[in-house]
């Protein structure tokens, strides 16, 4: 955000530095107030160190068949009779740690997920300020097919989205163009929430003084709209990103798990619930229910957030 | 009034004619229908004449126009990958999917309004604060892992119910009902659940708000100074002025329950058309992922456009506003 450029003599009496300035503030505040917050926030830092440092957390890499032993096949979790150092959560079919499967499928899940809230947020955003200051037909054009695309949930989109994107690239994908489908079906499918959002904010930015004042001086639309429209509507799509982050997660999950999603050389948690839920009735209840686990807890955490940011940014409330 | 339904009328067939676009685009260039019917070492020739068979070397617009004429007739084109018509085979699954999201809707429908009600009169007991609890992980939990969590509860670990499939359907006509046999009832009990469990969620918080909002209104106080029972207070008076927003929701949901059942179809291998789409997708089986959209779409803007009307009917203070749009 533009703030700290700005030059600290005219906020004197106020902490200058961006921290202080944080520490300061209400959000902070009704932070610290909510023991239910602060829980959700630990928990999805936890969720994202744990991603990110997946490789070295992890017992095993569960993606190097070399490392696998298929002797240490479908052990249980460690505290059951027949569990077996290292590993904590047990094992799958093929020896694989179900912890270090997990890890580096949290990785993925959340790669997925951020990548697919950016996209559709770049886009969305984009498209609502284009709508909400030009106006015409661009504007007619674009809420026309946010209607439409709205009439429908959002996982039906993906779906389709995701199989005609793989007709047409057709044959045998590798899971990195996968993955990428998985982004661009996501972020196709949530950003009218964005677009809407943002263009009933313009709507009203558009006639304020700075705006006509920008426009005098002689600056192009694009400069008007990103450097000087855009930092005033970042707040309600900061609550609609965060919450978006916990159905993007959910969306590839189920896309996943439908078997439309990542495949099992590089599985997300989804997969992996898809892959334990083979084995529920031969009594491994180990390899889908810590998957599951993970994920519902990911989810909800990220929910919590979500929920508390919007009451927080939400002025009426406070 | 009447040009308000006319105008909706209007905007419905306009959605109908768009999914219709993209229905038709998904069919004519995700993939070459011509690849699909011959085999790989058929002669350029022989391709050729099955494309103008076809009709595919005609101008786009007419085979619009075409496929459009066809889809109007419940005619989808031919499955790639089971060779029959695809009307066919979604006029085979979709008792199954009706049936479950029947279930589903009145599941949701009646635990949603007892649980709603309950903790609207009894906000600080246990019980409500349970369903509260129960509410907030029905909301957060993705559908498949309430399923699979069903499954290993009563059929894995209990043994109580079947985990999979319809049970026994019998055959009325061209429907198949599971309704009416006892192997039938027991497997909806489960898919019921998971598909309905979002929509029981949202009735309950729905009833519990209107509750709490209704029970301070003069008239239940009226009611209570006639010295009726307070059970005809609530169940008499407050539940029925509840019930005008949980009749919208479940008309306005009954669309995504269609939708939903997808994951649900999957998860208890349901004989449906969500399982049918699902295997669309996986295997880009076109005309079927086509006619589903389009399925999908007539039903959401049919439902639509009667809660549009309903409202108009039920509520006359909105024909005043809808003379002027605003």
């Amino acid at each position: 955000m533009t703030i700290s450029t700005q030059a600290p003599s005219a906020v004197q009496s106020l902490p200058t530095s961006r921290i202080g300035r944080l520490l300061d503030s209400d959000i902070w505040a009704s932070f610290r107030r909510s023991k239910l917050t602060m829980t959700a926030a630990a928990l999805t830092l936890i969720f994202l160190l744990a991603a990110i440092f997946a490789g070295i957390l992890s017992p095993q890499n569960p993606f190097n068949p070399a490392e696998l032993d298929l002797l240490n096949s479908r052990l249980p979790p460690i505290w059951e009779a027949e569990g077996q150092a290292p590993f904590l959560l047990g094992t799958d079919e093929q020896g694989r740690d179900i912890l270090s499967a997990i890890l580096y499928g949290l990785r993925i899940s959340l790669l997925v997920g951020f990548l697919g809230v950016a996209f559709s947020a770049t886009l969305g955003i984009s498209l609502g300020l284009i709508a909400g200051y030009f106006g015409g037909l661009a504007d007619t054009l674009i809420m026309r097919v946010a209607d439409v695309q709205l009439t429908f949930p959002a996982i039906l989109i993906a779906l389709l989205i995701d199989g005609v994107v793989k007709s047409v690239l057709g044959g045998n994908l590798d899971a990195t163009t996968i993955l990428s489908v998985l982004v661009f079906s996501i972020g196709l499918s949530f950003w009218v929430q964005y677009a809407r959002t943002v263009r009933g904010s313009v709507l009203v930015e558009k006639n304020k003084d700075y705006v006509a004042a920008a426009r005098l001086i002689g600056l192009p639309a694009p400069a008007i709209l990103i450097k000087h429209i855009l930092p005033n509507v970042t707040g309600p799509v900061l609550v609609i990103a965060t919450i978006n982050l916990a159905l993007a997660v959910i969306t590839e999950a189920t896309l996943s798990f439908l078997g439309t999603g990542m495949p099992e050389t590089m599985p997300s948690l989804g997969t992996l619930i898809r892959i334990g839920n083979n084995y529920l009735f031969s009594g491994e209840w180990w390899i889908v229910a810590f998957p599951g686990i993970a994920l519902a807890a990911l989810v909800l955490a990220i929910n919590l957030l979500g929920d508390w940011l919007r009451d927080a940014l939400n002025p009426k409330l406070r | 009034m009447l040009a308000f339904i006319v105008r909706r009328i209007f905007q419905a067939i306009g959605v109908l004619l768009a999914v219709g676009i993209v229905a038709f685009s998904m069919f004519r260039f995700a993939g070459d229908p011509v690849n699909q019917i011959v085999s790989i070492d058929t002669p350029a020739a022989q391709r050729e004449e099955v494309r103008r068979s076809l009709g595919l070397d005609d101008p786009v617009p007419i085979q619009f126009a075409r496929y459009l004429g066809g889809a109007v007739q419940g005619d989808f084109g031919v499955s790639y990958q089971f060779r029959q018509p695809v009307s066919d085979l979604l006029a085979e699954r979709m008792p199954a999917t009706l049936e479950l999201a029947f279930c589903a809707t009145v599941f949701a429908v009646v635990f949603g309004i007892l649980m709603g009600v309950y903790s609207g009169l009894k906000r600080d007991s246990t019980l409500a604060k349970l369903f509260q609890t129960v509410s907030l992980i029905g909301i957060s939990l993705p559908t498949f892992l309430i399923g699979i969590l069903l499954i290993y509860l009563f059929a894995v670990t209990l043994g109580w119910l079947p985990s999979y499939g319809r049970g026994d359907t019998v055959r009325i006509g061209w429907w198949s009902t599971g309704l009416l046999t006892w192997t039938g009832l027991l497997a909806l009990i489960m898919p019921s659940i998971t598909l309905g469990l979002f929509q029981m969620t949202l009735i309950m918080r729905i009833v519990r708000a209107e509750m709490m909002e209704v029970l301070r209104t003069d008239y239940i106080k009226f009611a209570r100074a006639r010295g009726l029972t307070t059970r005809a207070i609530h169940f008499g008076h407050a539940l029925k002025n509840t019930l005008i927003p949980v009749i919208t929701i479940v008309g306005l949901q009954l669309g995504s329950v269609i939708a939903f059942s997808i994951i649900t179809e999957t998860v208890f291998q349901w004989p449906g058309m969500g399982l049918l789409f699902v295997q669309a997708v996986q295997n880009v089986d076109i005309p079927i992922m086509a006619a589903y959209l389009m399925l999908v779409a007539l039903i959401f803007v049919l439902i639509n456009l009667a809660v549009d009307i309903l409202y108009t009917v039920v509520d006359p203070r909105l024909r005043s506003t809808i003379r002027q749009p605003a």
